[in-house]
């Protein structure tokens, strides 16, 4: 049903990535689907890398290390973004197009009243993209 | 947007551990993680992400100052201006000789081999093109002070000069004329007036903002240190940054922007409402202010809210098409011929008179550079760490010529430009016998300008959007600085958080204004701008310490 599935990562929240990654990966068993992970940094260090470079190499190791055994090698993509903050959805969405992924899976907070003037990413996402969007709360 | 995905879709290549980065070769090696010493949480759902020490020790340093200045109004006005007289009088000659410094030390870096060095390794891109480079920088830096002074600045100094020199019974001279001024002479008094002024406006502002930019830039891209002031303090202090010197440095860079930021605001919001009154007859008074700030604010915080690129680029790209339409509308309808001839005339006698004006020792025009030149190097070097640190977040990728020149070069031509467009057109005016502007207050002389040339009430609609928009570029761009400062260099911090800076702003401009304390404030600012040149020459050191270590592009 699906070949290609793409997963957001926040390589700064890792804890709160284990869900979603898990499901990505076991959906990817399950419909014998590529997975992609997908990061996105700033040019300024971060408490993630001190380099874009350096950003794009630990989400390759990071997508070796997470993905399953099911015969496709993972990939990663790394977009720089200057203000991450204000542009994470439309870079996922563009994201979407050029991995070409017919499903994301992402970890998304509980709902809340603050949503109502600054969505959460994934809702956004998923209000903007023709594929499918598997929310994963915590 | 400038997304740059990885085309490399195979991840077999090893890949174990951190690799070195590609082109910036000569990280420092520090054990200190960004962010390490934030404080996260997420009450009613509100993420934040802070540096605690930073952002609450600035944080009731500037509640402090607020409650002080309004409770104390009239005692704060004269301790702010004890200092700031203070300075004038005794440390000017250390602000005009460092200035000098920094313009030398551009200028050098510009022809030596150093400046071949690239801003983020050897093979870093730059992050915008140039257009959208360049407005920004150039909105963030001057802006609204072209606006404020075009005017006034030339006329003030044709005036003195023309007035010739005039000497108190001590001895010290009364006139505020710069140099030896030119009595009676309307020709020389026109040069020298343009010469003075572009002095203020030309190569030292900019050199200023400059050192702060290039070696945060250098720091940030080149050494992985976070984007905050403290970062250039690596080559004195090592590790020692990451404690409290650090921190120190950190909140005087705030306490700098914010009261840089919200003084200006102010002044902003005073030239806007004069606009309005002159125009469309809008009563003046506090109730416009604190609307017309409120206003300026909101845009602002709209404008932040929405990011980078669609915020506060598009809003300078505006600006630099509406500023160049105001310019061009001088040049053609003004005396078009003399502007022209006046451009290279200027520029000429500004370089003959550039080693007179900026000697820091011996001068006898003590008024003119005491009161001008000091107060305008100490107020640019307030502003500096904003400027600056701003205009490193958006250089990453150019050469270090290519930087310097952008950040030197172009805009001091431009301002070059800009006053002799300006300052022609009034001089001429008052040669004419139009006193209006002469006899105008400060934020009405552009009007004043305006108003004796065809479609007036057009330009002048133009003109108080620009200042209006100016204020709003620096408003955004500041938030943004002070976000980042107090996230302990974090680019990403949680939105809320550039918002409450947007209205912290907002808010104490409208204290200050209201409570009469903006004056004071200024004098506060001003007075910043002292230890602040010590940060700036320790910022000149770390530049070519930093450079020096840098592998040289092609």
């Amino acid at each position: 049903m699906f070949n290609s599935i793409m997963v957001p990562v926040d390589l700064a929240h890792l804890d709160a990535l284990e869900k979603p990654l898990t499901v990505a990966a076991d959906m990817a068993r399950h419909y014998n689907a590529q997975l992609c992970y997908v990061g996105v940094t700033t040019s300024q260090p971060s408490s993630v890398a001190r380099t874009p470079e350096e950003y794009e190499q630990k989400l390759k190791t990071f997508a070796q290390e997470h993905a399953p055994d099911n015969g496709h090698q993972p990939t990663a993509r790394v977009y720089n973004s200057h203000d991450p903050v204000t542009d994470l959805d439309d870079i996922l969405l563009k994201a979407i197009d050029d991995v070409g992924a017919d499903l994301v899976v992402m970890g998304t907070h509980l709902p809340h009243h603050i949503d109502a003037i600054m969505p959460a990413n994934g809702s956004k996402v998923a209000a903007h993209s023709d594929v499918s969007v598997f929310l994963v709360r915590p | 947007m400038d997304n740059k995905p990885d085309n490399s879709p195979d991840t077999h290549e090893e890949s174990v551990g951190v690799p070195a980065p590609e082109g910036a070769a000569n990280l420092i090696d520090t054990d200190y993680k960004i962010g390490q010493d934030n404080y996260q949480a997420s009450p009613m759902g509100v993420n934040i992400d802070l540096h605690g020490a930073v952002f609450s020790f600035s944080s009731l340093v500037v509640l402090a100052f607020v409650i002080l200045t309004l409770a104390l109004p009239d005692q704060a006005a004269s301790w702010f201006d004890g200092a700031k007289n203070w300075i004038n009088a005794n440390m000017s000659w250390f602000l005009i000789g460092a200035a000098n410094v920094f313009v030398i030390l551009c200028l050098a870096l510009i022809v030596s081999p150093l400046g071949k060095v690239r801003i983020g390794g050897a093979k870093a891109k730059p992050d915008f093109s140039y257009l959208g480079w360049f407005s920004m920088l150039f909105a963030a830096g001057m802006g609204v002070g072209l606006m404020f002074y075009g005017v006034s600045e030339p006329m003030s100094h044709y005036g003195t000069a023309l007035g010739g020199i005039s000497m108190g019974e001590d001895g010290a001279r009364t006139d505020w004329a710069p140099l030896g001024a030119a009595a009676d002479n309307p020709a020389a008094a026109y040069s020298l007036g343009m010469a003075a002024t572009i002095f203020h406006w030309g190569l030292h502002p900019w050199a200023i903002y400059a050192i702060v930019a290039l070696s945060l830039a250098i720091f940030a891209y080149n050494k992985g240190l976070p984007l905050t002031v403290r970062s250039m303090f690596y080559p004195l202090l090592g590790e020692r940054i990451w404690g409290w010197p650090g921190h120190l440095i950190d909140i005087l860079a705030v306490f700098a922007t914010l009261f840089g930021l919200a003084t200006s605001l102010g002044i902003g919001a005073q030239q806007a409402a004069a606009g309005l009154n002159h125009l469309f007859d809008v009563p003046g008074g506090n109730t416009t202010l604190v609307l017309l700030i409120s206003a300026i604010t909101a845009v602002a915080i709209v404008s932040i809210v929405l990011g980078v690129d669609k915020g506060v680029k598009r809003l300078s790209e505006m600006n630099m098409v509406l500023a160049f339409l105001l310019l061009m509308f001088v040049i053609f309808v003004g005396p078009t011929l003399l502007i022209a001839t006046g451009f290279f005339k200027n520029l000429g006698s500004y370089f003959v008179e550039l080693p007179f004006l900026s000697n820091p020792f011996g001068r006898e025009d003590a008024n003119f550079s005491q009161g001008w030149t000091t107060f305008y190097w100490a107020w640019w070097i307030s502003w500096s760490p904003f400027v600056g640190m701003f205009i490193a977040r958006v250089s990453r990728g150019r050469s270090v010529r290519e930087f310097l020149t952008a950040v030197l070069l172009v805009p001091s031509t431009v301002s070059v430009l800009w006053m002799t467009a300006f300052g022609t057109t009034a001089i001429e005016q008052m040669k004419n016998g139009f006193e209006g502007a002469t006899n105008a207050d400060l934020p009405v002389k552009l009007f004043e300008v305006l108003s004796q040339m065809p479609l007036a009430e057009i330009t002048s609609f133009i003109a108080i959007v620009l200042v209006i928009v100016f204020f709003v570029t620096s408003s955004d761009s500041g938030s943004l600085v002070i976000d980042t400062i107090t996230a302990g260099g974090k680019i990403d911090a949680p939105k809320p958080q550039r918002v409450f800076w947007g209205v912290i702003e907002g808010a104490i401009a409208i204290a200050l204004l209201v409570g009469g304390g903006l004056a004071a404030l200024q004098s506060a600012a001003v007075a910043a701008g002292l230890p602040f040149t010590v940060v700036l020459l320790v910022g000149c050191y770390a530049i070519v310490k930093g450079l020096m270590s840098e592998p040289r592009g092609k």
